[in-house]
């Protein structure tokens, strides 16, 4: 018989995590296509894939690598503001609407790369907690920066200033980022299917990761930096590699948020963000891909649904918050998953012997 | 440097004397913590096939000699020549890859890892894959992730572990955890190994098994042996050659038979045992 728990670990977490993915979209899309989301519902599901991708990458870095980063949002501006300038300095020249989002979201996950590598190289070769204290400062420089930032185009290219439009200097342009209001005028080009492609994306990247050479390298410095070391381990280089990649899919979540609005403000990844992203990550559980993406979705939409409760909404998110921590954390509650694991395959193993008998 | 080619135990003798320049040197070695001495002056000369013992009292200095052999401890004086090549300036890694590994007094295990992917861990330098075939698991993924795990199974089987490999590292008995330590080490593909206190915490079944163990180890890999053990007559019986420290510096050195008689020992070590009886 066919028991889950007899799969690899590996496995296992494998078929969980593409299967919530791929069933949430099989039920989602139809439901959104023929119009029977609510608005408000369907406005969440592409900031929804978004955060998933974030909790996501931010595990490698807090759950896999054990370096506490309180910066993810500002990776995930540096993504969402070069997404925004790309795509809309490209609108003449890719009018297609897919490839310039793919496009994108490719630019914002290099820009957002290398901002990862610049924070990393410093501090990743000292021993000792300083990526918190570094990242939250980052987070918070590059909010500033994008603050006062006003970036146009016109037919000779792009204009970047620090002061005002005026000092643009363009003829006939288009404004992209107007300081404090953030990129303007975005065609909103993101869309639910591309939103689950770029989570599967990340699972492959992350999940691959997590089981090879490398990712040993990153879990064996976690488990004990002495001991990874005195086997020939290069600590900077698998520190920066996981870092790296963590910030890479930030911005790439980053450029498909952004093209989801018509405005983005750089004051929406900030600190607060950045905390919300770890309270995912924390209470889905650390180096647990599935843990992050069921407790992002639910403590994500929980909120939005207890709008109408809004004098029990902050208590009704509190027991939210507790009840999925001991769902995805406890013993118990990992024995019961795969008692229900177990059940379905089983019941599916059952159908198509039946299936195999009645031929 | 050393490959890990079987060595027929038999006749192993006349071939260890093919290479007379020693794997592992040191000269007037010390190291001072905050201006006071931790070990002073230690100069040692290890031959490619020898077992050597460095034994000596509680905080004598000898765990600080193995941290300063793998660079954990940047010495303060003197050199260390790993295989002709001295180590001054190089990171712990850096320094196993020129061919030294050890295992640690306190035992420090991947323990939320497999016996097999601890083994792999230690394989990390010896079987590669590169970083795009880690993220697409194709481009010669598969065949490393082949190749790591026959020769983890391979180095697990020959202490007798592969039954075990797919336990979480940090479940095993007490014994066993200190034997995947040094098969994580050698995984390693080492000249020379380093075992601190591989025996504590054993029964005599289990020493006796092990004593066999390095045995072995030196005769198939053809490698160097130095442990520091508090168990005389696991270290008497293994080692050929002895070191002696005691408050950090070198009492006595040579063969087995001549440290039992060194009254300087005796005085240090052995007496102070015998008082305690
Ligand atoms: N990082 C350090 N900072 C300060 N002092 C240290 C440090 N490491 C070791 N020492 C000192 O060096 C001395 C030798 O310690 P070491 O651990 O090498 O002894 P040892 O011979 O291994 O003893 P044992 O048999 O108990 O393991 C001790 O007095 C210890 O306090
Ligand atoms: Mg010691």
């Amino acid at each position: 018989m066919l028991k889950f728990k007899s799969l690899k670990k590996t496995t296992r977490t494998a078929v969980t995590s593409y299967g919530i993915i791929l069933v949430a979209f099989a039920i989602m899309f139809p439901l959104q296509q023929f119009g029977l989301l609510s608005n408000a519902m369907a406005g969440q599901l592409v900031p929804i894939c978004t955060y998933i991708v974030m909790a996501i990458s931010l595990n490698l870095t807090v759950g896999v690598l054990g370096e506490l980063s309180l910066g993810h949002a500002g990776f995930m501006s540096v993504g969402a503001f070069c997404g925004a300038i790309t795509s809309s300095a490209l609108q003449e020249v890719i009018p297609a609407a897919p490839l310039r989002l793919l496009v994108a979201i490719i630019i914002g996950g290099i820009f957002a790369g290398i901002a990862g590598l610049l924070v990393g190289i410093p501090v990743l070769r000292l021993r000792g907690d300083y990526l918190a204290i570094v990242t939250l400062a980052f987070g918070e420089i590059i909010r500033n920066i994008i603050n006062c930032l006003y970036v146009g185009v016109d037919k000779r290219g792009l204009h970047i200033s620090m002061k005002d439009i005026a000092s643009l200097g363009m003829e006939n342009g288009r404004v992209i980022i107007n300081g404090p209001q953030g990129a303007v005028g975005i065609t909103r080009i993101s869309t639910f299917a591309s939103g689950i492609v770029l989570i599967l994306f990340t699972l492959f990247i992350v999940l691959n990761l997590m089981n090879s050479r490398t990712g040993r390298a990153i879990t064996a410095i976690r488990d004990n930096r002495i001991a990874a070391e005195s086997v020939g381990i290069s600590i900077t280089k698998y520190k920066l590699t996981a870092f790296i990649t963590s910030s890479v899919l930030a911005g790439m979540a980053g450029a498909l948020y952004a093209m989801n609005f018509s405005t983005v403000a750089a004051k929406k990844f900030d600190f607060n963000t950045s905390i919300l992203i770890l309270v995912f990550v924390v209470l889905g559980g650390m180096g647990n891909i599935t843990g992050s993406i069921i407790a992002t979705t639910i403590l994500y939409m929980v909120p939005e649904i207890l709008r109408e409760f809004s004098d029990y909404r902050m208590l009704i998110y509190a027991i939210v918050l507790i009840l999925v921590m001991l769902f995805t954390n406890s013993a118990k509650a990992k024995l019961f998953r795969e008692r229900v694991f177990d059940f379905v395959l089983r019941r599916k193993k059952n159908e198509e012997e039946e299936g195999v008998k009645n031929d | 440097m050393t490959k890990m080619v079987p060595v027929p135990s038999r006749g192993i003798i006349p071939e260890r004397d093919v290479d007379k320049r020693p794997i592992l040197e040191t000269h007037h070695l010390g190291i001072d913590f905050g201006g006071l001495t931790a070990v002073d002056d230690i100069s040692l000369t290890i031959g490619r096939t020898e077992i050597s013992g460095l034994i000596g009292p509680n905080g004598a200095g000898k765990t600080t000699v193995f941290n300063m052999l793998t660079n954990v401890y940047q010495p303060t004086r003197g050199t260390i020549l790993l295989d002709g090549k001295p180590t001054a300036g190089k990171t712990t890694a850096q320094v196993n890859r020129m061919g030294i590994a050890r295992t640690f007094q306190n035992i420090r295990l991947f323990s939320n890892m497999s016996v097999l992917d601890n083994v792999k861990v230690g394989l990390h330098n010896e079987i590669k894959e590169n970083l795009f075939a880690s993220v697409t698991h194709a481009f010669g993924y598969v065949k490393a992730e082949r190749k790591a795990r026959e020769r983890a199974l391979e180095l697990l089987d020959f202490f007798s572990m592969a039954d075990m490999a797919d336990a979480e590292a940090g479940s095993l008995p007490y014994g066993a955890q200190r034997r995947l330590e040094i098969v994580r080490a050698l995984a390693t593909n080492p000249g020379i190994i380093l075992l601190d206190e591989p025996a504590a915490g054993m029964n005599p079944s289990e020493t006796a098994e092990l004593m066999e163990n390095i045995r072995r180890i030196r005769d198939t890999f053809g490698i160097a042996v130095l442990l520091i053990e508090h168990d005389m007559s696991l270290v008497m019986n293994l080692c050929e050659g002895i070191c002696v420290l005691d408050h950090g510096k070198v009492i006595a050195k040579g063969s087995p038979d001549e440290i039992k008689q060194n009254p300087a020992v005796i005085e240090a070590y052995l007496g102070k045992k015998k008082e305690a009886e």
